[in-house]
């Protein structure tokens, strides 16, 4: 059993977009999806004699990251360009931050099959997104996409402290749940502004000496990036079994056949050629800016869920869900200082309003209706003036329109009949009508009970209470 | 007043005749376009007439003068433009075929505050390529010529500034300086050239050559001009994360309170055994001058001085490699090979685009950044550097401002020292330290040699203290108003 044999040893390095609204060094929209080329000015297109000017917002929101994700945060770092030749890097080189990143020292926890895990994290830094080449074979030309180019980006660096698949894909998630969750990335892996590149290595168990490090990219899901690691791992591993040796390379994953391979370029190492950005003092960090950035964080996804389990008596699959998303969370607790039932507001929110969100489509940051109005709504069920049924009805009017659930249960008629006198009258006649019926009953058939709470039910086009009926024709039919 | 008269004005002097409307912006403006017409096929300081957009704009200048006034004393005051700087639908080459035929979208800072001063803008002057080289013989499209002597070169990189204000082409012109391009050519040509201290005038729009060296600077025939182009650029600028905050201070203002009490300079190490002895002379006789004129003048040491070529030569070279990387046919200028695949169009476009002297600097630059070779060169260089600006730190504490020649030599010949590298760096010897340290220079005339070339007095202050320098230059000028001859030109 060789794979037994073998330690295999992966650290990531995850590239999230800054969710500014204005590029790093210039102006220019970050919007996702303009027309190629829209989204560019002087500054970001290269043209000669441009000069670059930070966006404060980038630094808050890399102070932000790096207290979430317990950081130093370095009083002064420094720019420094990173030089290489690419069509779609306009300056020819890009602008990043190097021997001198402003955030150090992190470390994050995660939850594995096998326990907890604290895994260390080596540095975050800023720098600028590149532009994108579009092939076009037919017509036997590239064209250049430039509003990529300058979107603010943080690199977030782990030390190698993951040891298989399971590891990094719920690294990445937690990583990627409080980058969504302080505000500073939409964790959107498939658009790419989450992406993710891993290094690979594996070594004999109780070795000390590292193995040769293959850096795997393209890995656009979680499920992609296991997929990629397993497949990376039993390949070093294969090759060091057959005496051949690991080469320090760059792989992609390829998603058709399921596998990495290396990817087409020169043999020889980049020489990237990093010197200090002359255009860029070096950038200082005030204690001011640390402690408003510290005091507008927000509840980290790890705490909420603790909270949340203690706070409501849920569950942790309950709990979980709930925090998927801040906003879903946050509506959550907005709507418990109201109702107190917790499970069966839960119970609401992971089933109906979950289903509509998704069906329907929406934000819980702009549902129609208030928690108010939430609550007015299940105090109608509670009452047992609708019923449970006719509950998700008014609730899913009330999440299309916004209405009053007061006024939707008016005009759609759905009060519940719970009047004794009135269901009486009713009673008396369905068992005038079926004496055949009633005589099944009395010999014992106790079955055909549902029949009469059926035909009253028809009869009150369902709004009867069925708890009252069943009281009623129980004393009916003695 | 006829032509030839009005091109003889100062700066000053043309615009109170604007002020009082006894001259048109126009008049003046034909005047230069007259003159260049004339004599530009000599002196080929032009790589671009803009006689339209100048007119248009000296028209507009009257107007305005007629009705609301003036926007500034340079309102209607003709000049012109290093290439290296970038105008709105003007083609911008920098001296170099990668970039002929690329007209910019924008203006540089200093061009817009030019414009909003009112100057008309007649024309985009010829310079080293990328700013390269300390004669513009390095210009990928011609040499300009010294008008003092048609056959000697302006000196450079700034040359076709420098030559067009010494012919009176133009009124005043501005260039830049990473390493004496301003104040080489200047001390060379007879004008007074004016490096500021990093950072007081934007590089926003002014083609980077090295980002940490490179400053814009005015060239004019008299300091009060230079003082007065210079108050018209040195504005904080947004859109330059490098350009200082303060606001500048009036630099006419206190111009003429001569050096009475002050302290100068005269550092051992700019006296080198094998510089011109006329240059010396000259310079020692300006030192004599100044105590004449109340001025205490002491012998200083700025000990570091000898590593300054060989840090700036790290440096410069380092940066413009990376300023240079942008040039590589798929945006803009030209493109070789554009059908042959992604890296035949890079190396045909920049090896048919860059001109030898280019080439030499950005593999320089590529080495002295390489990995195993960063701390030996790049870093070093940086650590000298921080010894250089201490060198000048500790003389500032003695003294008010340093005064030495400009430049080893008068206008050499063209063709002299274009097979010699290193013989042409060596122009620089004086002029790069203040570079490297950041400071404010300026050369100024100060006399001629006895075949008739114009000589050179570099003052340096320290940063910021452009006023305190231009006062130590008028209270010389005051006294030897050598911008009153003129070059030899029919």
């Amino acid at each position: 059993m060789p794979a037994g044999e073998f330690q295999p040893v992966i650290g990531l390095e995850v590239h999230a977009q800054l969710l500014t609204r204005s590029k790093i060094f210039c102006g220019c929209s970050t919007q996702f999806g303009a027309e190629p080329n829209h989204n560019t000015c002087p500054v970001c297109l290269g043209l000669p004699g441009v000069l670059p000017v930070l966006n404060r917002r980038v630094v808050e929101f890399a102070v932000r990251a790096g207290l979430a994700l317990s950081c130093t945060i370095r009083q002064t770092s420094i720019w420094s360009r990173k030089n290489y030749f690419y069509p779609d890097l306009p300056k020819g080189y890009q602008i990043t931050q190097y021997d001198r990143p402003i955030c150090e020292f992190g470390k994050l926890k995660i939850d594995t099959s096998n326990g907890g895990k604290e895994v260390r994290i080596r540095r975050i830094h800023m720098e600028e997104d590149a532009g994108k080449n579009v092939h076009d074979p037919a017509a036997g030309r590239s064209l250049v996409d430039l509003n990529r180019a300058g979107v603010p980006l943080l690199e977030i660096v782990t030390e190698p402290d993951l040891s298989n698949s399971e590891e990094a894909a719920e690294y990445l998630k937690a990583l990627r749940d409080i980058l969504v969750y302080i505000g500073v990335n939409d964790g959107n892996m498939e658009e790419g502004s989450f992406r993710c590149d891993a290094n690979v290595s594996v070594m004999r168990k109780g070795s000390t000496t590292l193995g040769q490090r293959t850096e795997l990219k393209n890995m656009n899901s979680f499920r992609f990036v296991r997929q990629a690691i397993d497949f990376e791992i039993a390949r070093q591993i294969e090759v060091i079994e057959s005496r051949g040796s690991v080469v320090q390379e760059t792989r992609l994953w390829d998603v058709q056949k399921n596998e990495t391979r290396p990817m087409r370029s020169k043999e020889e190492a980049h020489d990237y050629r990093y010197f200090p950005e002359p255009d860029l003092p070096p950038l200082h960090v005030s204690e001011t800016l640390i402690q408003q950035e510290a005091a507008s964080l927000p509840e980290l996804p790890r705490a909420k869920l603790s909270r949340l389990q203690s706070q409501y008596g849920l569950s942790s699959y309950e709990a979980r869900i709930l925090c998927g998303e801040a906003a879903f969370a946050d509506y959550f607790e907005q709507c418990a200082r109201n109702y107190r039932d917790y499970k069966k507001l839960a119970n609401w929110f992971l089933g109906e309003l979950l289903r509509l969100l998704k069906e329907e489509g929406g934000l819980v940051s702009t549902l129609k209706f208030t928690p108010e109005q939430f609550f007015s709504l299940l105090s109608f069920v509670d009452r047992g003036e609708i019923s449970p049924n006719s509950g998700k009805e008014v609730f899913a009017e009330m999440f299309r329109t916004g209405e009053e659930p007061a006024t939707i249960i008016s005009r759609k008629g759905l009060t519940q009949v719970s009047d004794a006198g009135e269901l009486q009258k009713l009673i008396d006649e369905v068992i005038a009508k079926n004496p055949g019926e009633v005589q099944k009953y009395k010999a014992g058939k106790t079955q055909v009970f549902g029949f009469f709470v059926g035909q009253v039910m028809r009869a009150m086009k369902g709004r009867a209470n069925p708890a009252v009926v069943n009281e009623l024709l129980k004393r009916k039919l003695g | 007043m006829s032509a030839a008269e009005l091109t003889d004005l100062s700066i000053l002097e043309l615009s109170k005749q604007l002020g009082d409307r006894t001259i048109s912006s126009e008049e003046a403006t034909r005047a230069c376009l007259q003159r260049i017409e004339k004599l530009d096929p000599k002196v080929k300081a032009f790589l671009l007439v803009d006689a339209e957009g100048a007119l248009a704009a000296a028209r507009a200048s009257d107007e305005r003068r007629r009705s609301v006034g003036g926007a500034s004393p340079l309102d209607g005051v003709p000049v012109a433009l290093k290439d290296i700087m970038l105008t709105e639908g003007v083609e911008t080459t920098c001296g170099s075929k990668i970039l002929k035929g690329f007209v910019p979208p924008y203006d540089a800072t200093v061009v817009r505050l030019l414009k909003q001063a009112g100057s008309p803008i007649l024309g985009k002057l010829n310079q080293d390529e990328f700013a390269m080289g300390s004669s513009t013989e390095r210009s990928a499209f011609f040499p300009t010529r010294n008008p003092w002597s048609l056959d000697r070169a302006p000196g450079g990189s700034s040359g076709g500034s420098a030559a067009a204000v010494a012919a009176r082409l133009v009124f005043g012109s501005l260039g830049t300086d990473t390493g004496g391009s301003i104040r080489q050519p200047a001390a060379l040509t007879g004008t007074v050239g004016l490096k500021p201290t990093y950072g007081r005038v934007s590089r926003y729009g002014v083609i980077a050559f090295a980002s940490s060296l490179d400053q814009v600077g005015p060239i004019a025939r008299t300091v009060s001009d230079a003082a007065a182009l210079l108050q018209v650029i040195a504005v904080h600028d947004p859109k330059d994360s490098t350009s200082a905050r303060d606001q500048a201070p009036d630099y006419l203002a206190n111009l003429e309170q001569g050096v009475k009490g002050l302290k100068l300079g005269l550092p051992k190490e700019y006296f080198l055994p094998g510089m011109d002895p006329e240059v010396e002379r000259a310079v020692r006789h300006a030192a004599r001058e100044y105590e004449r004129l109340g001025a205490q003048v002491k012998e200083i040491s700025l000990p570091h001085t000898k590593y300054a070529l060989a840090t700036y030569y790290l440096i410069a070279p380092a940066e413009a490699s990376s300023n240079l990387a942008r040039y590589d046919g798929v945006r803009y200028g030209l493109r070789v090979g554009g059908n042959k695949g992604l890296m035949e169009m890079y190396f045909q476009t920049r090896a048919q685009g860059f001109g030898a002297e280019v080439k030499r600097r950005i593999m320089l630059g590529t080495y002295a950044l390489s990995a195993g070779y960063y701390d030996a060169y790049y870093l070093k260089a940086q650590k000298v550097r921080t010894l250089i600006r201490q060198d000048f730190a500790s003389a500032f504490e003695q003294v008010d401002a340093v005064i030495s020649p400009t430049s080893p030599v008068t206008a050499f010949k063209l063709g002299e020292k274009t097979e010699d590298p290193l013989a042409m760096y060596l122009m620089d010897v004086f002029t790069l330290p203040c570079n490297l340290a950041g400071l404010p220079g300026v050369s100024l005339p100060c006399g001629f040699s006895t075949s008739g070339l114009p000589i050179g007095l570099q003052l340096l202050a320290r940063p910021f203290e452009e006023a305190l320098m231009l006062r130590i230059a008028r209270a010389y000028e005051r006294e030897h108003d050598f911008f009153r001859e003129k070059p030899p030109l029919a």
